[in-house]
């Protein structure tokens, strides 16, 4: 059961690159425990939320904090609070190509919590196991591997040492929908075994309902609309309507450029 | 756009630019005094850098070497000075092109490797991954790199230097009819310990532009694979050209010793 305790908590974050802004005022909760769908499309400006929430990239200004820390001051104890919570996993996975399958996913174990070779071996041969994956492709290169057996590498990763927050960029863009659904079931399945906090981002309405206990729609740069994945249907908003039915006409406009 | 403008925008963008790779080498050199230090990391980067560049610097030193000799045999008949050829070879060598030539077949074999590793790393997003996981990719990709290669170069170039008198030695003594006890005896007793050492100070400088150079590019890459070439292409460059530039600067301020 989850509680209210906000683990995530988000004001007014504004982000911009070259004088075009790109986050412009992003308010948003967690509680702890929760999983929380980003949907938008592209260019909406998910993925630099998701960097601006990692401390990869900093904000122009906001507030980010985490168990109440501001981490967007991006201090190195701030820093170091963040990352030893958080586990991520990439869209492209993200996966080191000069080592092995096994090693990528003991990489923290081994050079952040300096925990033995032989030990981070084991957990992480457990980790493969738990993303459905047999422990000998442990010993395979990332590059031998498939997309979607990437992917759950990069979750096998992400889970390893168990943090109390998991970012999920784009998990199922680039996969079948059958492996999609591999992948979801793996997220729902390991954020729950862990009793993580979620974040995720995506613009795969089958993949946001299926992992989201809620789901926000970010909208040139602020979230335009929350609710639970079963209200989204009749949001009663023009453009989650657009959004979520995938239609080309609406108040969302692509800009295309013509010949 | 007026030309004075223009020159003024040029030298503080190379100024902004210059403190930038410093800010950034010094980073690399001490990332590692506050731990931890990744150790597997830096040895598989000394032998990348400094085990695996030994047949190219190995081979441009011996024909450097002979070439060389060559010359000086050459050059020094025009004014009956040929018995010399040891001695200005020695000097020649270990003073001057072993470090250099050294430096500049590291510079093109480990930094563009340097910053083609790390700027796809960059790239395909594998350094915020790092992040991401709590290790500080200074300390893990940057740090080991710079060490190694400022430590691996001057071995290198104490190779070089034997080998490329090696060389000398070797077109001296078979084909210019040289007495091969002899030429050892002159160019070991010409020689002095500060030759040899300002040699080897040179090419730790060296060592550390070079792989501050390929990973500082590298590092700031962007924009895919066209963005890793253009890295790759210019760390290069750059290398070669801080090597040949602090060369000169260094020998001016090594000879005054």
């Amino acid at each position: 059961m989850a509680s209210a305790t906000k683990k995530i908590s988000v004001r007014g974050l504004q982000k911009g690159f070259e004088g075009r802004d790109v986050l412009r005022g992003v308010d948003l909760d967690v509680d702890e425990g929760r999983s929380l769908v980003v949907i938008g499309g592209s260019g909406s400006g998910k993925s630099v939320f998701l960097k601006c929430l990692l401390g990869i990239l900093k904000p122009d200004s906001g507030i980010v904090e985490i168990d109440g820390r501001n981490i967007a001051r991006q201090t190195d104890s701030d820093r170091r609070y963040m990352t030893n919570q958080t586990g991520m996993l990439f869209q492209g996975a993200a996966l080191f190509d000069s080592l092995t399958v096994w090693e990528n996913i003991a990489f923290r174990l081994i050079y952040s919590e300096n925990k033995s070779r032989k030990a981070a071996r084991n957990k992480a041969l457990e980790c493969l196991t738990q993303v459905g994956l047999a422990p000998e492709v442990g010993n395979l290169q990332p590059s031998a591997l498939s997309g979607g057996m990437q992917k759950r590498v990069s979750l096998a990763r992400a889970i390893a040492s168990e943090p109390r927050i998991l970012f999920f960029d784009e998990p199922t863009t680039g996969l079948d929908p059958i492996m999609a659904d591999v992948i979801n079931n793996l997220i729902v399945d390991r954020v729950k075994a862990i009793g993580a906090t979620a974040i995720s981002i995506t613009h795969d309405m089958a993949s946001a309902r299926k992992i989201a206990d809620e789901i926000a729609m970010l909208y040139q740069g602020r979230i335009i609309w929350r609710g639970k994945p079963d209200e989204i249907d009749k949001s009663g908003n023009p453009m989650v309507d657009q959004f979520v039915n995938g239609r080309a006409e609406g108040p969302i406009q692509m800009t295309l450029r013509r010949r | 756009m007026n030309p004075f403008a223009l020159t003024g925008s040029v030298a503080i963008d190379a100024v902004r630019e210059t403190g930038r790779i410093a800010d950034f080498g010094a980073r690399g050199a001490f990332a590692w005094v506050t731990g931890p230090f990744y150790w597997r990391a830096f040895f598989s980067a000394l032998g990348r850098i400094g085990f695996a560049s030994l047949p190219v610097v190995g081979l441009t030193a011996i024909f450097t070497g002979a070439a060389l000799a060559l010359n000086i045999y050459d050059g020094s008949l025009r004014f009956n000075a040929e018995t010399f050829l040891p001695q200005i070879l020695g000097v020649s060598i270990v003073r001057e092109l072993g470090p250099v030539l050294a430096a500049l077949m590291v510079a093109g074999r480990c930094s563009s490797a340097m910053a083609a590793e790390i700027g796809t790393m960059r790239v395909t997003e594998q350094i915020d991954a790092m992040s991401t996981l709590a290790v500080d990719p200074f300390k893990y990709l940057i740090a080991p790199r710079v060490l190694a290669t400022t430590v691996a170069l001057p071995f290198l170039v104490l190779i070089a230097d034997i080998i490329g008198v090696y060389g000398g030695y070797l077109v001296a003594v078979y084909a210019l009819d040289f007495s091969g006890p002899i030429f050892v005896t002159n160019i070991a007793e010409f020689l002095e310990n500060r030759d040899v050492v300002s040699g080897l100070i040179k090419a730790a400088v060296f060592g550390f532009l070079i792989s501050v150079m390929g990973c500082y590019y590298g590092y700031n890459s962007r924009g895919g694979a066209q963005g890793v070439g253009s890295a790759t292409r210019t760390a290069v460059v750059a290398a070669a050209v801080v090597v040949l530039a602090s060369n000169y600067f260094m020998t001016s301020l090594l000879v005054e010793f």
